[in-house]
C-alpha cells in the first residue's frame, strides 16, 4: 500500500524490482494462491534466472511444517506469513526493518519478515511466535512475559519475544546489558521495557 | 439508601465519611475492607494469548474473499484535484472497486482516491497507476509562520479571519487586573517563553478496520478505543441504524486518544465492502498514520510567574499559542496544580495545514507541565529557594505532599547539586515536577455477570482494552466479590452486542466499569445465595462465598456444586452504572503524582541521558499493582521520549512531513529506557463503590517537566524548548 515518496521510490516498487531477478527455486506444485495469482508453467531445472513478476512457489518449513505458496516475487515473508499462510502472530508495524514488529527466525537467526522476499526462504526453516513453544504449551520466556507483565497492547510482544528467546538461546544467563541490546531494534509505543528486561532475568532463572 | 462510615486516605492521613450507599448496592471499599485478589500482582487474562500470537487483532482478521482497501493522500499541503485520471487503475487485474474521496485539500495525506484489490500489490499498483492533477495552492504549515499578518489562511473558519483562534481565556478571580495586582506586589517576577514539538501517536496498529456485511447487518473489526462510538459515528456515515452495525475489538494495538470515532478511511472500508460484497480490510500506511491520523499540538507558551520572597507563588500569568493543524485545538494546562493568588490563562489555535490533532494521553498536559514547571524551578532559583520546598509550600493536595517525601527519598534528593555543578564532562542533575488529572469515573456504564448452573463465571462488557487491561479488571472485580480466582471468571469485552461502556478517554475505563463489574457480581451473587438458601432450607443472609466456597452451611460447598443446586442453567444480573453509584464522598478533588529525574549531560556533545526517573503515583485504590506498574511505566518511558526525541519535522517549503516513518520519526528505544521506580501509592478515595481512579493519562503529565529541570540542574543552563536535543543543550551552554 505504499505510494511512492516525493523524488524516490517506494519500498514496494524497489523489491519488485528486486524480485524480476530474484532465484526461486521451483518445487511442488502451487496452492494457496491468493486471487489473480496463478503460476504459470516453469522451466523445471534450477539455477538463476529471471523469476516473476508472476507468481512462482515458494517451499519452505514454517514452524516445522512443510508450506507451499504461489506468490509473486514481490511480496514479502512477512505479508506471505499473514496474508497467504494466515499466521497473524508476526506484525506489521513499519514495513521498513524500523520497529522488530516483524521479527521471526531464519534458520534461527533473527530477521525482519518485511525486509526479505518469501521467496528468499525457499528451502530454509522459518519460526514464527506461533512456532516459538515447539511441543509445550509455552516456552519459558513466554511464561515469563505473562508473569512479569512485559506487555500492554501487546502489538510489538510476538517480535519482542522472538528477539528474547533467541538471546536467551544463544546466551542463557543474559546481563541487563546484554538484554538491551537484543531487543534493540524492537519498539514498544507502550513502553514495556522495564517488564521485558524482567522477564528475561526471571526466564533465565 | 443506607448510610455506612467510611474510613478514606492513606496512612498518615485519614479522615471518616458518610456515605450514601444504594440499595442493593454493596459497601464501597475503603481502608477498612479486606481485599482478597483486589490489591494483589495478578498477571493479565489476556497474556496467554497475546504471548502466543493468539490475540488477533483488527489487522489480523481475514476471511475468504477479502479485499485490501487502501487511500491515495495528498502529496500537497493545500491543494485543488483539478482532474482525475483512475482508468489505468481501473483497469488493472484485480482492482475491484474505486471511488473519489475529496478534491479541496488542506493537509497533505488527506484522502483524494479510495481504491480497493484483490491483494496488497495490486493495490499499489493501482495507487501508483492512478493521475491526479492538482492545482497547488499557498501553504502554510509553520506555527510562527501563519501566524503572520499575510500568512495564507490555512483553512477557512467561520465568524473570523486569519489563522489565530481565541481559545479558553480564564481568570481566577475578575480578570487581569487581579493577576496584576498579584505581579505588583511580588518580590520576584520571571518572565520566560517555552515551547513545544508536535507528537505523533504512532500507535504500533495503525487506524484501521475489517468491514464484512451480511445483508444489511455490517459487523467491523475495528481499531478503537471506543467500541460504540465507533459504532455510532459509523453508522451516522452510513445512515443506518446503530443496532445494524456490530463493532468487534477484543484486543488493539495501541490508541493514546487517536482511535475513538470511525474516520474517513473506515466509512470507504465499509461501502468498499458493500461495493465489492466481500469482506474488506483497510488498515493505514506508517506515512498516513503519522499524517492524518492524530497529533499532539506544539505549543508557544509566554509566562509571567511571581511569588513573594518568602516563597508564596503570587500571579501566573501565561499566553499560548500552538497548531492542531487544521483543527483547532491546542489547549494547554497551565498554569495548574499550585495554589496562585492569581492566575490567567489566555489561549490560541493556530490554524496550519497539517492533519488534525488528536486527544494524546493527557491531552494538554505534558506541554503545560514541561513550562508550568520549569517557570516554578525559574521562580525557586530567583528566591534562592530548594524547588522541592517551593512546591510543598504551594501545593495544596495532601496526597502530593507525602509522595513528595517518598519521591525525594527514593531519588536521593539531598545529593542535588547547585546548578551546573561539578567538575569533567559528564554533569548529574536532579529534577522534580507534579501530576494532576480529575477522578474520571463516571456513570452510564453496565456489565453483565452470568453464574452457570456448572459453576462457570462470565462477565461481558461492550468496552475495550487499550493496552491497560480491561479483562483483567471486570475478572478481579467479579471474582473479589464472588470468592473466586481470577483465572476462574471468563471475560468478554469489546463487542458492541454486549453492555454499553464509555469509550477509553480521560482514563475513566476502569473506575468507571469496576463499581458496576462489582455491582452485577454483587447481585448475581444475591441470586445465588437466595436459591441455594432456598434449596437448602437455610437463611440466605447466613450463606457467603469465600475461598471458592459456599459457607455458612453445615460443611462448606465448593462454588460449583453450589452452582449445581441452581433451579435454573444460568442466573445473569446487569451492573447498572447509576449516579448514586458514583455519589460516594471523595477525599480528594484531584488525581496526584508527582515524578522526579536524574539524568546525565554531557556538556561536550550535549547528549542528555535520563538515568532514573521516581514515579509516585496516586489513582485511588490500586486494583492491580502488577498492571498498574505497567502503564507508569509506559506513561514515563512516552514522556523520555517526547522530552529527548521525537518531533514531527514539517518542510515549510514543500508542506511535506520529512520524517513519517519510524526510523526517522524517533521514538525512544531499549538503550535510552532509563531506570524507572513505579510506585502505585494506593488512596482510598470513596467516589464510588470501588474507589478506583484514573490512571493512564496522570503518569504521563510531569516526565518532560522533571526532565527539564533535571538538566537545568546539571548544566546550569535552561533548555525552554522540546525535544532537549544536543544542538539546544549547546546553545543553552553558549557553546555554539
Ligand atoms: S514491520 Fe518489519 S521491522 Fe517494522
Ligand atoms: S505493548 Fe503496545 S507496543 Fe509494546
Amino acid at each position: 500500500m505504499s505510494t511512492p515518496e516525493p523524488g524516490g521510490v517506494s519500498r514496494r516498487a524497489m523489491l519488485k524490482g528486486a524480485g524480476a531477478a530474484a532465484f526461486a527455486s521451483v518445487l511442488g506444485r502451487g496452492v494457496q494462491a491468493q486471487d489473480g495469482e496463478e503460476a504459470p508453467a516453469q522451466p523445471k531445472e534450477e539455477g538463476l534466472q529471471s523469476r516473476g513478476p508472476e507468481a512462482v512457489e515458494v517451499v519452505f518449513t514454517l514452524n516445522g511444517e512443510e508450506t507451499k505458496l504461489v506468490v509473486e516475487p514481490r511480496v514479502t515473508l512477512l505479508d506471505a506469513l499473514r496474508d497467504r499462510v494466515g499466521v497473524t502472530g508476526t506484525k506489521r508495524v513499519c514495513d521498513r526493518g524500523a520497529c522488530g514488529a516483524c521479527t521471526v527466525w531464519l534458520d534461527g537467526a533473527t530477521v525482519n519478515a518485511c525486509l526479505l522476499l518469501a521467496v528468499d526462504v525457499a528451502g530454509a526453516e522459518v519460526t514464527t511466535i506461533e512456532g516459538l513453544a515447539g511441543e509445550a504449551k509455552l516456552a519459558p520466556i513466554q511464561r515469563a512475559f505473562v508473569q512479569c507483565d512485559a506487555m500492554q497492547c501487546g502489538f510489538c510482544t510476538s517480535g519482542m519475544l522472538m528477539s528474547c528467546a533467541a538471546l536467551l538461546r544463544d546466551v542463557p544467563r543474559p546481563t541487563l546489558e546484554q538484554t538491551k541490546h537484543a531487543v534493540v531494534g524492537n519498539l514498544c509505543r507502550c513502553g514495556t521495557y522495564p517488564h521485558v528486561f524482567h522477564a528475561v532475568q526471571e526466564a533465565a532463572q | 439508601m443506607s448510610n455506612e462510615q467510611l474510613r478514606l486516605g492513606f496512612e498518615g492521613f485519614e479522615l471518616k465519611a458518610e456515605a450514601n450507599v444504594p440499595d442493593g448496592a454493596p459497601r464501597p471499599w475503603d481502608l477498612d475492607s479486606k481485599l482478597r485478589v483486589v490489591g494483589t500482582d495478578v498477571p493479565r487474562l489476556d497474556g496467554e494469548d497475546k504471548v502466543t500470537g493468539r490475540a488477533r487483532y483488527s489487522y489480523d482478521q481475514r476471511f475468504p474473499g477479502m479485499v485490501y482497501a487502501g487511500i491515495l493522500g495528498s502529496p500537497h499541503a493545500r491543494a485543488r484535484v483539478k482532474a482525475l485520471d483512475t482508468k489505468a487503475a481501473e483497469q488493472l487485474a484485480g482492482v475491484l472497486h474505486l471511488e473519489p474521496l475529496g478534491d479541496e485539500l488542506y493537509y497533505a495525506g488527506q484522502p483524494v482516491v479510495g481504491v480497493a484489490a484483490v491483494s496488497e500489490e495490486v493495490l499499489d499498483d493501482a495507487l501508483a497507476a492512478i493521475r491526479v492533477d492538482y492545482e497547488v495552492l499557498p501553504h502554510v504549515v509553520d506555527t510562527d509562520a501563519a501566524m503572520a499578518p499575510n500568512a495564507p489562511q490555512a483553512v477557512p473558519r467561520r465568524g473570523g479571519d486569519g489563522n489565530v483562534v481565541q481559545g479558553r481565556r480564564d481568570t481566577s478571580g475578575d480578570g487581569d487586573a487581579k493577576v496584576a495586582a498579584a505581579h505588583a506586589a511580588a518580590d520576584v517576577i520571571v518572565e520566560r517563553e517555552y515551547r513545544t514539538q508536535v507528537q505523533t501517536h504512532s500507535c504500533l496498529e495503525t487506524h484501521g478496520t475489517v468491514c464484512r456485511w451480511e445483508g444489511d447487518q455490517l459487523t467491523c473489526y475495528a481499531s478503537t478505543q471506543a467500541t460504540f462510538a465507533f459504532q455510532n459515528t459509523l453508522a451516522q456515515a452510513l445512515k443506518l441504524r446503530p443496532q445494524n452495525v456490530t463493532v468487534i475489538t477484543e484486543h488493539m494495538g495501541g490508541g493514546f486518544g487517536s482511535k475513538f470515532g470511525a474516520d474517513a478511511w473506515d466509512v470507504f472500508c465499509a461501502r468498499a465492502a458493500k461495493a465489492t460484497g466481500r469482506p474488506c480490510r483497510l488498515m493505514l500506511t506508517r506515512k498516513a498514520e503519522h499524517l492524518i491520523a492524530g497529533n499532539r499540538p506544539d505549543s508557544i507558551q509566554r509566562c509571567t510567574f511571581s511569588a513573594s520572597k518568602d516563597g508564596k507563588l503570587l500571579g501566573a500569568e501565561v499566553h499560548s499559542w500552538g497548531t492542531g493543524g487544521v483543527a483547532p485545538s491546542a489547549s494547554i494546562a497551565n498554569p495548574a496544580v499550585y495554589a496562585f493568588e492569581a492566575q490567567l490563562s489566555d489561549q490560541h489555535h493556530v490554524l496550519t495545514n497539517a492533519g488534525a490533532a488528536r486527544a494524546f494521553r493527557a491531552p494538554a498536559h505534558p506541554q503545560g507541565f514541561f513550562a508550568l514547571e520549569g517557570m516554578i524551578d525559574e521562580v525557586a532559583k530567583e528566591l534562592g529557594m530548594d524547588p522541592l520546598e517551593l512546591r510543598r509550600k504551594n501545593d495544596p493536595h495532601p496526597v502530593r505532599q507525602r509522595q513528595y517525601e517518598i519521591g525525594a527519598e527514593a531519588i536521593g534528593w539531598g545529593r542535588r547539586k547547585a546548578d551546573g555543578a561539578g567538575e569533567g564532562p559528564l554533569k548529574r542533575g536532579l529534577g522534580v515536577a507534579a501530576a494532576r488529572w480529575k477522578h474520571n469515573g463516571r456513570p452510564g456504564c453496565s456489565v453483565r455477570c452470568r453464574i452457570g448452573k456448572d459453576g462457570s463465571v462470565f462477565v461481558a462488557s461492550g468496552a475495550q482494552d487499550i493496552g491497560t487491561g480491561t479483562r483483567t479488571l471486570l475478572a478481579l472485580m467479579v471474582a473479589e466479590e464472588l470468592g473466586l480466582e481470577p483465572s476462574a471468571v471468563e471475560v468478554r469485552i469489546g463487542h458492541t452486542t454486549d453492555p454499553y461502556g464509555h469509550g477509553s478517554g480521560g482514563s475513566v475505563t476502569a473506575p468507571s466499569i469496576g463499581p458496576v463489574a462489582r455491582q452485577a457480581a454483587y447481585e448475581v451473587k444475591g441470586q445465588l445465595l437466595r436459591a441455594v438458601a432456598e434449596r437448602l432450607g437455610v437463611e440466605a443472609g447466613a450463606l457467603a462465598l469465600e475461598g471458592g466456597q459456599l459457607t455458612g452451611t453445615d460443611t462448606p460447598l465448593p462454588f460449583a456444586k453450589a452452582c449445581a443446586l441452581l433451579p435454573v442453567d444460568a442466573i445473569e444480573a446487569t451492573g447498572v452504572g447509576t449516579r448514586e453509584l458514583f455519589s460516594m464522598p471523595r477525599f480528594a478533588p484531584e488525581v496526584a503524582g508527582v515524578q522526579f529525574a536524574e539524568v546525565e549531560v554531557d556538556v561536550e556533545t550535549g547528549l542528555v541521558r535520563v538515568v532514573k526517573v521516581v514515579a509516585v503515583q496516586d489513582c485511588g485504590l490500586v486494583a492491580d499493582p502488577l498492571l498498574a506498574r505497567s502503564q507508569i511505566n509506559g506513561a514515563v518511558i512516552q514522556g523520555v521520549s517526547y522530552a529527548l526525541f521525537e518531533q514531527r519535522h514539517l518542510d515549510p517549503k514543500t508542506g511535506a512531513m520529512l520524517n513519517p516513518n519510524l526510523l526517522d520519526y524517533k521514538i525512544v528505544g531499549a538503550l535510552d529506557v532509563p531506570e524507572i521506580v513505579a510506585i502505585p501509592f494506593s488512596v482510598a478515595n470513596g467516589i464510588s463503590t470501588t474507589g478506583m481512579s484514573s490512571l493512564g493519562e496522570p503518569p504521563a503529565v510531569p516526565t518532560a517537566g522533571a526532565i527539564g529541570n533535571a538538566v537545568a540542574n546539571a548544566i546550569g543552563a535552561r533548555v525552554r524548548s522540546l525535544p532537549i536535543t544536543p544542538d539546544k543543550v549547546l546553545a543553552a551552554l553558549g557553546e555554539v
